[in-house]
Parts: structure tokens; sequence; C-alpha cells
């Protein structure tokens, strides 16, 4: 199965909707409710990136019988360390952001918790790629 | 404790009742940011928290969180509501600071999760 979502950067009152969609498909596929948190946690908190860094950016999802693989990609102002991003409480949230509920510097470590693979790619100026899988 | 009790024991309300009056909670955790509600890693967590925006609805949807306690007097808006609803979470307004409100629940036996 094949889904894809686009998400707008700075837009709070729908941060999260994409990811709200998908767990309704993957509770409709009756997967372990384990492994739908695991992966709804790491894709809300990945989403979340995007509306807080990033202008714009789409979430692409890929189901078969083994795993589930989804990628994130968006254009914004990128990561210059992922090192220094992957920290717990590292963040350069703004104040709306904050305001908003975010900003702990936990997302990043959340999402490498959550997935069994995660690879992030960042170009500075570009925009900033999140790719993790999970095994069902 | 049951969600009954704890309404009555904060002098608080609902604002989304999903059926959860006799759901017993041993745990609690309060935060008003998201991302340190989202590292919660086990099921029947009581959400203690002062942020009343739409996201945080969605992460208790993520994080597996049935029950929300909305304390400084902070008041769920109609998106929130609706949200709610649709995701069966119960809503509970509540007058009191964080702090008083962990107190009252601390003193009645309910744990912190970390
Ligand atoms: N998609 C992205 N584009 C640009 N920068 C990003 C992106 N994702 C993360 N970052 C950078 O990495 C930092 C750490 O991200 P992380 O998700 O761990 O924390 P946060 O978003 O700041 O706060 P939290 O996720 O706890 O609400 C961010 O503050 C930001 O500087
Ligand atoms: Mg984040």
């Amino acid at each position: 199965m094949h889904l894809e979502y686009k998400v707008q950067g700075g837009n709070f009152s729908k941060a999260g909707h994409a990811s709200g969609e998908i767990k309704k498909v993957l509770k409709q596929l009756n997967l372990n409710p384990m492994v739908i948190k695991r992966i709804v946690v790491a894709l809300y908190e990945a989403e979340v990136n995007i509306v807080a860094h990033a202008y714009e950016g789409d979430i692409i999802v890929d189901i078969d019988d083994s795993k589930v693989h989804v990628v994130l990609n968006d254009r914004g102002p990128g990561i210059p360390s992922i090192e220094r991003a992957m920290e717990k409480g590292y963040s350069t949230a703004s104040p709306l952001v904050r305001e908003m509920g975010f900003g702990a510097g936990m997302g990043l470590p959340n999402i490498k918790k959550n997935t069994d693979e995660l690879n992030i790619k960042s170009v500075v100026g570009e925009g900033t790629t999140v790719d993790f899988i999970n095994y069902l | 404790m049951i969600v009954k009790d704890i309404v009555t024991l904060l002098d608080a309300h609902y604002v989304n009742n999903s059926g959860l009056e006799n759901e017993n909670y041993d745990v609690a955790f309060a935060s008003d940011l998201m991302s340190d509600v989202l590292t919660i890693d086990i099921p029947n967590v009581l959400l203690i928290t002062g942020l009343a925006n739409i996201q945080t609805i969605r992460t208790a949807d993520m994080a597996e969180i049935k029950c929300i306690v909305l304390g400084r007097n902070k008041k769920a808006t109609p998106e929130m509501i609706e949200l709610a609803q649709e995701n069966e979470i119960t809503i509970i307004e509540c007058a009191y600071s964080l702090f008083h409100i962990c107190g009252l629940l601390y003193n009645e036996g309910i744990d912190p999760l970390y």
C-alpha cells in the first residue's frame, strides 16, 4: 500500500493531521498496536518538525507484509549538524513553536527510539529527508 | 484512582466525557511540552497539562493517552473537543495550577511515570 500527504510549514492547526490519517489506515490493517504506536509517534514528531522548522514537505508511506517504510521530505533551512540535532534537549524552536507545545528538543531522539532503521539527510538551505523503517 | 473521583478531588468538570468515569489511573505525567509526552511508552497514563491547543489532543492520540486534565483554568477549544470526541479522549478542565493538581493526586497515591 502506498500513501502520500502534503505538509505545510508553519500551519500548526493542521500539524499532525497526516499522521492521524495514517494511524487510521494502520489500525484498519490490524497491525500490532505496539508497532502502530511506535510508527505514529515517530511520524508525528517528524511531521511536526516540518511544520515547526521547514517551509513545506511531503510524507510518503509504503506498507508491505514485512515493514512500514516512511519518508518525509521537506524544503527548508536544513540541519547544519545532524549529530547535534539528535541530542536530547537540543532545539532551535522559535517562541511561536514553543507556545504550541514544542521545542523540548526531544523529537529526533523520540524518532530514533521508535524506529528500527533511521536515516536523516539534510542540505543546508535546501531541505531535509527523514527516512525510517519499522518491521512488522 | 478512578476518573470520577479525580474529577471530584480536583473540583473539576468534563468538557468531553468518553465514558471513562470508572477507569482506574495509577500513574500520571505532567508537562506542557508535547515531545516529553511522546516519550511515554506505557499505556494508561493520566496526562496533566496547561497546554490547550489542538496539538494537545493530537499528541494524546499518538501517545495512546485517553484522559487529559487541563490545569490553570485553560479552556478546551471547539476543535480540541471535536478531535477528542473523534478519538474517544476524555478532557477534564480544572482551575488549579499544575503543581496543585499534581500535589493532590500524589497525595492520593497516584505515582509519577519517571
Ligand atoms: N525538518 C527540519 N528542518 C530543519 N531543521 C530541523 C528539522 N527537524 C529538526 N530540525 C532541527 O533539529 C532540532 C532538534 O529537533 P527535535 O525534533 O529533536 O527538537 P525540536 O523540534 O526543537 O523540539 P521538540 O521536537 O522536542 O518539540 C530542531 O530544533 C531544529 O533546529
Ligand atoms: Mg521536533
